[in-house]
């Protein structure tokens, strides 16, 4: 009896949990970005085709699940043993085989039909011709950040993927080119898409088309070594206008502020530029992350927190207040060389 | 349950108890490190797997705890990284396969008739490889920095991808000590795998065709079999990593060449089937309870043993299934979505079979019967979100993520350890003389079943809310935090559930209620011998004619040759 009960619970819990995630779907994140990066929740045509397969699948292994479990629960409660002293032994039966060859076919049928729409998908996703108006960008992977090139705009953005927004009328899907500078990473926005390794010698594709314009949230999805969890993605889903006013300011050289001078002074005295590229200036490494719009970006470390003076200040004090195990060193700087650098950093727009 | 034993010829009546006394203590210890008693080793593999799975489990707790809130610093990336590495390799290579040997060690020579395995002394080889690899791991929480001081357990994942295990990013000896336990343990496994090939092949007793042989054993030499071709790949792969690592190669090597996607490979070639060598012996556990707790044969004899052979044959080609986000081609995605599913069609036949067993037989819910029960209903949807995590584009989105965690775990734990636990609550008495203590046998259960499904069932969700795996904490916004928090008690429920089975253990050791040679009126042959069984199990070669040879004493006037 106790063993039905858990049973009966059991599925009604389940399906509780199901239908929760689909509520949340359709009502709290029904449309747009959310900071929530439920796959339920697709504003691109990858997610949104792969949304609609899951539903798919969903259903087939549902109704599986509904009846086998329930077949099972009818068998728990049916023959479970009735009274201690019942001792005789109950018929055997050694098998059957219309029964079996039954039980073998219908899961034969449900695989060509689960095979067959999955291999359609995959083929629609994986191989999307690349139309004339889209744009190309080169995903590199870093330990712990990402880096974005827009080969044709001569741009180069770090953390912050900026996209134009596409639509059914005037499509402007991104086609990304992805690769790795170190280990192997993952890009995973779900909202527009599945994942893609970023692997080092070996070159990934992957193509995002998003409807609705905003802040879609992800992080890497292949564990990349210490602070791969705060490996995050932004993804900013331009209007051509915003889009066009972004472009046009990444493409300027960085500013040059005389006010500043003593901070940049400390920037390329110190070993700051072993690693950064200022353009325009002496910095040009390329280990960490570009700094020419550093103050374009809302977010520092890849995301691990938000872009303002003092946390830039904190940041270049010590990295591992923010991110403990980055790559970026504690240069030991003066509280006076600290302020002169964020200073200067600050101007970096 | 029965009370009368129904003598095989050669079984002893009564159980001889070990005497005990204090000056005896060394020669006792002697015994057990020189044995090469198939019993004994296999209680060694036993003790050994319990033993890692609360490390494991202690190792997992932390996890839990770091996940239960966003931005926690309970523990550091770094040690986080170090435990789930640590937790992954523990409870594949330290307890998954080493149950396997311990049930397989104990109980095929006793179910086929045997006197023991075909080659004792390289049972207890390949149990203290086994045993030296595990130390080897586990010495690296104080060796693992070398002679830059201070310990460094692995960390690089247990599936440990290049070519984060390249010097260059792992410095270090951590990786090494993972590599070498890892073949170590290998070899043991390979050890252990051709001996039950071999005992089960040659060793039976008269009448025993392969045809009556006990599913449990038929799953034996699968499981064996598998294992046979799977750890190859991975030995290969690791000597070829510490070739990389301290040689100058350039397998691995991106930098120089070498490619990362090679190691996938040869790692999920070697971890697929690997899936199904720890799931064929919680199957083999789940045909002998199973049939003897529903009081009815196992229906289908022939297509759940040809249904075993299947799904170690398809489970050879479905290896790239854990690559679908790695770049292949399309064509690539598509064979390997079309042959992981072609897996789930004799693990149905086998769902089915179990089910049609339990139809029209007397249930009786003694804890094994419970374990198995639930086994059961979580395989079947372990199964169901297997099928989700095989079509390729929702696995773009699955792979990773929070969601193939849980998918596992339900196969591992909800399938695996719960076929572990009724089968040590079924032979227990085979192997002490006493049965465990069945009031805390269902504590055990109701805890363990209930802290399961709160961990388990929740954790799919936040992987449909785009969480990822490996990460030691995660943003505050992203609305994972609540379910997290719930995952975590689960989590310390499950913990208290195996502390109550572990005090059982021990309590019905010394307390528990003798159990006779045959305390749950069985069939095969183990039930035969005495509880525990002498050295030699049986004092004359037992003759069988057909696959229950018990069910045939106790019902002459039905026996079972009659319909084989």
């Amino acid at each position: 009896m106790l063993a039905k009960c858990f049973r009966c619970v059991n599925c009604a819990a389940r399906s509780l949990c199901v239908l929760a995630v689909f509520l949340a779907s359709h009502t709290l994140f029904a449309e747009g970005p959310s900071s929530t990066p439920s796959i339920f929740a697709p504003a691109s045509t990858p997610a949104s085709s792969i949304y609609e397969l899951s539903l798919f699948v969903l259903a087939i292994t549902g109704g599986i699940f509904v009846t086998v479990a329930g077949l099972i629960a009818y068998v728990i409660f049916r023959f479970r043993q009735r009274g201690q002293d019942d001792v005789s032994e109950p018929a055997q039966i050694y098998g059957s085989t219309q029964v079996e060859l039954a039980w073998t076919v219908i899961p034969v049928l449900i695989v060509v039909v689960l095979f067959l729409t999955t291999a359609r998908m995959i083929f629609a996703i994986q191989d999307a011709p690349k139309p004339k108006s889209a744009l190309d960008v080169t995903v590199v992977g870093h330990q712990f950040w990402w880096e974005f090139n827009y080969p044709k705009l001569g741009i180069r953005a770090v953390n912050e993927l900026h996209v134009p927004l596409s639509s059914p009328q005037d499509p402007k899907p991104t086609f990304l080119t992805l690769l790795s500078a170190d280990v192997m990473h993952s890009f995973w926005v779900p909202q527009l898409s599945g994942k893609i390794d970023l692997i080092p010698n070996h070159v990934n594709n992957l193509w995002i088309d998003p409807q609705h314009p905003g802040l879609y949230v992800g992080q890497c999805g292949q564990f990349c070594g210490v602070q791969h969890a705060k490996m995050l993605l932004r993804v900013y889903v331009d209007t051509p206008e915003q889009f066009a006013a972004w472009v046009k300011n990444q493409q300027q050289q960085a500013v040059s502020d005389d006010r500043v001078a003593e901070g940049r002074h400390v920037f390329e005295t110190q070993a700051c530029m072993n690693c950064h590229t200022v353009t325009g200036t002496a910095a040009t490494g390329r280990f960490g992350p570009d700094l020419t719009h550093l103050m374009s970006r809302d977010t520092l470390a890849s995301g691990a927190t938000t872009n303002t003076p003092e946390n830039l200040r904190e940041w270049t004090r010590n990295p591992d207040t923010y991110k403990p195990g980055s790559l970026m060193p504690a240069m030991q700087l003066s509280d006076q060389q600290l302020d002169q650098v964020t200073a200067y950093l600050a101007t970096l727009r | 349950m029965a009370d009368s034993t129904y003598p095989m010829p050669g079984s002893l009546a009564e159980a001889p108890r070990q005497r005990w006394s204090q000056a005896a203590i060394l020669e006792w210890l002697h015994s057990w490190v020189t044995t090469v008693d198939h019993k004994k080793l296999g209680i060694l593999y036993m003790l050994y797997s319990i033993f890692f799975l609360l490390v494991g489990g202690v190792e997992a707790i932390l996890i839990r705890i770091q996940l239960m809130q966003p931005n926690l610093h309970f523990i550091s990336p770094q040690v986080f990284n170090r435990l789930f590495t640590m937790h992954g390799t523990t409870m594949v290579f330290l307890v998954g396969m080493t149950y396997i040997f311990g049930f397989a060690n104990y109980l095929i020579p006793l179910m086929i008739g045997a006197r023991d395995m075909a080659f004792p002394r390289l049972n207890a080889l390949s149990f203290w490889l086994t045993f030296f690899g595990g130390l080897l791991l586990y010495y690296s929480f104080i060796g693992g920095g070398g002679l830059y001081g201070q310990g460094n357990a692995p960390d690089v994942g247990w599936w440990a991808y290049a070519p984060l295990t390249s010097r260059a990013f792992t410095p270090g000896h951590s990786t090494d000590y993972w590599a070498l336990s890892l073949i170590v343990t290998g070899f043991g496994t390979i050890g252990a795998s051709v001996n039950v090939v071999a005992t089960a092949l040659c060793m039976r007793c008269k009448g025993m065709t392969l045809m009556r042989l006990p599913l449990f054993v038929w799953l034996n030499v699968v499981t064996s079999a598998l294992a046979l071709i799977t750890i190859t790949p991975l030995t290969a792969a690791q000597i070829m990593l510490l070739i990389d690592r301290y040689l100058g190669g350039h397998f691995f090597d991106t930098q120089a060449g070498g490619s990362a996607v090679v190691w996938a490979h040869f790692f999920w070639i070697f971890g697929h089937p690997e899936v199904y060598v720890l799931v064929l012996p919680a199957f083999a556990i789940a045909n002998e309870v199973i049939p003897v707790f529903s009081r009815k044969a196992i229906f289908g004899y022939p297509a759940m043993a040809a249904a075993s052979v299947a799904i170690a044959f398809v489970s050879l080609g479905v290896w790239a299934h854990h690559m679908f986000t790695i770049g292949m081609t399309s064509v690539g995605n598509a064979f390997f979505v079309l042959s992981t599913m072609l897996v789930g069609i004799p693990t149905g036949i086998k769902i089915f079979n179990w089910v049609a067993t339990m139809w029209g037989g007397k249930i009786r819910f003694a804890t094994p019967m419970l374990f198995c029960t639930g086994f059961l209903v979580q395989f079947l949807l372990a199964g169901l979100t297997g099928i989700m995590l095989s079509v390729a584009p929702w696995d773009w989105q699955l792979h990773n993520s929070y969601f193939v965690i849980a998918h596992f775990h339900y196969v591992l734990v909800g399938g695996i350890v719960f076929c572990i636990f009724a089968g040590i609550y079924y032979w227990y008495p085979k192997v002490t003389g006493r049965l465990l203590n069945e009031t805390l046998g269902k504590w055990h259960f109701w805890l363990f079943v209930i802290g399961f499904h709160i961990t388990f069932d929740l954790m799919h969700i936040p992987g449909l809310l785009g969480m990822p795996r490996s990460i030691y904490t995660y943003e505050a916004n992203r609305g994972w935090g609540t379910l997290n928090m719930i995952i975590s008690i689960g989590g310390l429920i499950q913990a208290v559930a195996v502390l109550v089975f572990a005090v059982n253990l021990v309590w019905s050791y010394f307390k528990g209620k003798e159990a006779g040679n045959d305390p749950w009126d069985a069939w095969t042959l183990e039930w035969a011998a005495a509880s525990p069984p002498p050295a030699y199990n049986f004092a004359t070669d037992p003759v069988v004619t057909s696959r229950r040879p018990l069910w045939d004493l106790k019902h002459p006037e039905d026996p079972d040759w009659k319909y084989e």
